[in-house]
């Protein structure tokens, strides 16, 4: 941080970075000293790829404008609001906090995640929620093909419609689509909605600021557990 | 990787600019491959001349006076530009017949064609891509994978009269397609797959088909994984492969039509704060004419 205090400055209780004259590598080695709290504006992005990575503290950091691959990739604790859009992998691998996308997102949004809400407020592209592992993702818009391909395990909320092959080889993960889908993947299918998953649904929009959507108009998505993993006569195999 | 490039400008005021936009959006992709790289500049007045035919050679040094023709010959980097008051296949012919080995990147009216082996930074310079002038330009640059880095592995393709193609992405089923195309009478420079898909949209064009029709019928006929940016002397088109799995954004405002691999090549343009900003579909065609 000292190196810094030349180039960053303290506006009112936020630390401001500008992309345009502080190195990325610098913003991101400040924003993972130990112990840090507080508000972090990062301006500038310019489609930067690798912005605000690797956090690991209960930090609120903003971003001001588009921002390019892997945007607070790998996010723990920190609350970090993308005022644009979003490339490729936001929030890849986020194990806990919140990613907060204001535009659109590429594809492979919160990829492998663990844990964490990510809330993208308009589109995200093909693959979103791929493999995720825990995280929940609320997307405002629509959402590309093969979105929660191969998902273990947290849940998806698209507000908008799907594309084709739609939770294809998926695990445990649930998904709610309010709109269409454009064809379901593998061992994907569409299940009751009971009070549990009403309630869930409902949590899930009003943390994302979605409060108003009538959970009835959601279907619930998962997995039929027809695959080979899910028979039993596989089980010696291992 | 592989970047790539386009800047499709609707307002005259920005014509004086458009090599120094180009410029910015080339070198800021130069991280995704930077083996060689190359453009296509549509309108400028120095390197293609109103009313003269323009032919862009590597690999040999033609000289007036070898071509005939009343021609005028400049080099910009390894690219020599000839020009004449003839037409462009008039032109071409004279070439190839004095200069066998001749590598001919680009040919038609209004269209030069500039690449070479080295970082688009340096390459840039060479060829004072920053004064260029013009209403469209498109650039490349490469990460090698499926062929040599020679100008002949370079793209733009630009293998039709005033047309152009570049590429990221690669062709899985090329050599099948080739061999097709060399059965039917069609000239190779290259080994490059790339080089087929700018013959076989060539071709397509040839027959009469309009461009849309053309990109349709290249993803209905090439495997692989591409982002394709297709040009011609008035129109700019962009097409995916049926994943997606080549990046591709795309900008527009009133003033212009902008298309990169990433955003932040975009990210310099004058008002993109205020553009619509969105990622192509797989296998839709987006086009846009002037």
């Amino acid at each position: 941080m000292d190196t810094l205090t030349s180039s960053s400055r303290r506006r009112s209780s936020a630390t401001c970075f500008d992309l345009r004259t502080v190195p990325l590598r610098d913003v991101n080695t400040a924003l993972h000293a130990p112990g840090i709290s507080g508000e972090f504006v990062i301006a500038h992005p310019d489609g930067a790829h690798n912005v605000a990575v690797g956090v690991d503290a209960p930090v609120k950091v903003t971003v001001e404008g588009h921002v390019g691959y892997y945007a607070a990739g790998m996010n723990q604790q920190a609350e970090i609001t993308i005022n644009g859009n979003a490339g490729t992998g936001v929030a890849e691998n986020m194990m806990s906090g919140m990613v907060w996308v204001k535009g659109n997102a590429s594809q492979s949004a919160g990829a492998t995640a663990h844990g964490g809400l990510l809330v993208i407020e308009g589109n995200a592209a093909a693959r979103c929620g791929i493999s995720t592992k825990g995280v929940d993702i609320v997307v405002g818009g629509d959402v590309g093909h093969m979105s929660a391909f191969m998902a273990q395990a947290g849940r998806l909320v698209i507000r908008g419609n799907a594309g084709e092959a739609l939770g294809d080889s998926i695990y445990e993960a649930r998904i709610y689509v309010r709109g269409g889908v454009a064809s379901l993947g593998a061992d994907c299918v569409a299940k009751e909605m009971r009070s549990e998953h009403h309630k869930e649904l409902e949590y899930l929009l009003k943390a994302a600021g979605f409060e108003g959507d009538d959970t009835a108009g959601y279907t619930r998505y998962g997995s039929a557990r027809n695959l080979y993993h899910f028979h039993v006569d596989n089980a010696s195999s291992y | 990787m592989c970047g790539i490039v386009g800047l499709h400008l609707r307002t005259a005021q920005l014509y004086p600019r458009l090599g120094e936009l180009l410029t910015g959006m080339l070198c800021e992709m130069g991280d995704r491959g930077s083996d060689s790289a190359g453009v296509a500049v549509y309108g400028d007045p120095i390197w293609s001349p109103p009313g003269r035919a323009c032919v862009s050679v590597l690999e040999v040094e033609p000289t007036a006076e070898a071509i005939g023709l009343d021609v005028s010959v400049t080099r910009q980097g390894a690219t020599y530009l000839v020009t004449a008051e003839s037409s462009s296949e008039a032109l071409l012919d004279a070439i190839t017949a004095n200069y066998p080995d001749a590598l001919i990147a680009g040919f038609g009216s209004d269209m030069a064609v500039l690449k070479g082996v080295g970082h688009p930074r340096v390459l840039t310079v060479e060829w004072a891509l920053a004064k260029a002038q013009g209403w469209q330009g498109v650039g490349h640059t490469r990460m090698a994978t499926e062929s040599a880095v020679t100008p002949a592995g370079c793209h733009p393709y630009a293998v039709g009269p005033e047309q152009c193609m570049v590429h990221n992405g690669s062709f899985a089923n090329h050599s099948t397609i080739r061999r097709e195309l060399r059965a039917a009478g069609v000239h190779f420079d290259s080994e490059n797959d790339t080089e087929v898909g700018a013959r076989f949209i060539a071709q397509q064009l040839a027959d009469g088909r309009e461009v849309g029709n053309a990109l349709k019928e290249l993803c209905a006929t090439f495997d692989g994984f591409y982002t394709l940016l297709v040009s011609n002397r008035d129109s700019f088109a962009v097409v995916r492969d049926a994943i997606a799995c080549k990046p591709a954004v795309i900008a527009e405002t009133d003033d212009w039509v902008a298309m990169a691999s990433e955003y932040r090549a975009l990210a310099g343009l004058p008002g993109v704060g205020a553009a619509k900003i969105w990622e192509p579909e797989p296998e839709v065609v987006y086009a846009w004419t002037r």
